[in-house]
């Protein structure tokens, strides 16, 4: 069973029916989730949930379907470790990384996904498609693989062969379109409004958003049932970081937890920093941006909730930074030397973000800060290739290994 | 009839344009505004655009050609 009573326009409050809406028909605000919240705390309690099986299902009264027959398979629950080395190179004894590039596709996407497609499921769909550069394919080929559903997955027709690889390998319908940037969103919203199949991010977005609260949930209750201080999240849609506090804030309200105070700050790539921009001009109007970043998995330049962002940024004392490339690819390297994460260019964004907001004081030192790593680094190999030392080439002899070898102590790869 | 939903974004030298009024004067189009938000650096409106698909197209070839920014409601369909 669901607690969800019916979609809510987050402008003008009207209330929908639990259908595959995403639009206020007065408004044309978001639609969002409201879920009987009484019936929640009644039927939750940290007992209750500690025992259940390791993925983001042990929420279920939290979530918008049936948790018995959701697609399942493995999403959430991913680590979260105290990060000493990093927290020492950057000036911060208590950060910790939640770690989701240990999902089932290796990236965050498998949380949105595993909701929007068993919702869609459950009000008769039996296609998902979605428009994508990455991860969101990957998701929504293998959870439509697992659920018996036809996957239909469109790319821009330039897409590196391991991204679409992480696709493909699933056996979806792919289309690659060929045309600039604005001509495949175009299309993709154009087919969206016309197909009767269930796009992910369109029509059943408000289902699918809600799958970016468990990280809420789970940082939460991995910490030992409370909120942490500061979170630090990539933006791109925006959606991910305004439902990480909709889920510390539920999980409050369900009693679950003490009420939170936690300060959220966004990390973007310089080259697709919509927020980032107005937040910088104190403006609460975004301009769209034309994305020229290699942080792809950030790259939207009109974030469909870009303005909660800034609303969430200002409510929580929060701040936005901003990182070049060169910072991007510097941060990948911090990350995995450091921690043994190999993060994907997101990641470097996050932790790139870190450092800059640590340096100019918008981090505490004493403050408890997670930040955010949504997808793994094999996604995007090749911003990372060319910057990292070579390997020894040796003989096959125990001196030429020993000269080789002394010759290069001291010297990191 | 067609209709579509589109999220006008007008750079800050068109604020004090009239753009939207213009659409409605020089194409067979109804524009219809369901939100907006406007100041002195930039402003958007969300609006829908009533009439025969091929006039909508040329109404939104015609705000894009004076430097309107046109993208659907729903933002960025491509994700990441």
């Amino acid at each position: 069973m669901t607690y969800a009573q019916n979609l809510r326009c987050r402008e003008c409050s009207r209330d929908y029916p639990l259908a595959a809406l995403h639009v206020c028909e007065f408004c044309f605000g978001p639609l969002e989730v409201v879920y009987d919240d009484d019936g929640i705390k009644a039927a939750v309690s940290r007992e209750a949930i500690a025992p259940r099986p390791a993925n983001l299902w042990r929420y279920r009264e939290f979530l918008p379907c049936d948790a018995d027959t959701a697609i399942n398979i493995g999403a959430g629950f991913t680590p979260l470790i105290h990060a000493k080395n990093l927290g020492k190179a950057l000036g911060l004894p208590n950060l910790y990384i939640k770690n989701d590039t240990a999902n089932p596709t290796w990236s965050f996407k498998d949380r949105v996904v595993a909701i929007a497609s068993s919702r869609a499921r459950e009000l008769g769909y039996e296609k998902l498609a979605c428009a994508s550069t990455g991860n969101l394919a990957n998701s929504v080929s293998a959870h439509a693989a697992a659920a018996g559903m036809e996957a239909v997955v469109v790319i821009p027709n330039d897409l590196e062969a391991g991204k679409v690889l992480g696709s493909s390998i699933y056996s979806p319908t792919l289309v690659k379109v060929a045309g600039n940037y604005d001509a495949v969103n175009r299309l993709c919203a154009e087919l969206a409004g016309t197909r009767n199949w269930a796009f992910v991010n369109v029509n059943v977005r408000p289902y699918y958003a809600e799958g970016s609260k468990t990280l809420g949930y789970e940082v939460a209750e991995q910490l030992g049932w409370r909120a942490p201080d500061h979170c630090v999240v990539p933006i791109a849609s925006g959606s991910l970081f305004v439902k990480i506090r909709k889920g510390l804030n539920e999980f409050a309200k369900a009693g679950l937890i003490d009420e939170p105070h936690t300060r959220m700050s966004g990390a973007q790539a310089t080259g697709c920093s919509p927020v980032a921009t107005a937040w910088a001009e104190g403006s609460m109007n975004f301009r769209p941006q034309r994305p020229d970043t290699i942080a792809k998995s950030l790259a939207i330049g009109n974030p469909a909730d870009g303005y909660y962002s800034l609303v969430q940024l200002k409510d929580t004392n929060g701040a936005c930074a901003s990182v070049s490339d060169e910072e991007i690819v510097a941060g990948m390297k911090l990350l995995a030397e450091t921690e043994g994460i190999f993060a994907e260019t997101a990641g470097g964004v996050t932790i790139a973000s870190v450092k800059q907001l640590a340096a100019a004081g918008r981090i505490d030192p004493d403050e408890l800060v997670v930040a955010f790593i949504t997808g793994a680094g094999f996604k995007t190999a090749e911003a990372v290739a060319d910057s990292l030392g070579p390997a020894l080439e040796i003989d096959a002899t125990v001196e030429s290994f020993e000269a080789a070898y002394e010759d290069s102590e001291g010297v990191p790869a | 009839m067609a209709v579509q939903r589109l999220r006008f974004t007008f750079p800050t030298d068109l604020i004090k344009e009239p753009v939207i009024y213009l659409i409605g004067q020089q194409f067979e189009v109804i524009t219809n505004i369901r939100m907006a938000d406007v100041d002195d650096r930039t402003g958007w409106v969300v609006l829908e655009l009533e009439g025969d698909a091929d006039e909508i197209a040329r109404s939104v070839a015609w705000a894009e050609s004076r430097g309107v920014r046109v993208d659907p409601i729903t933002g960025d369909v491509i994700e990441g």
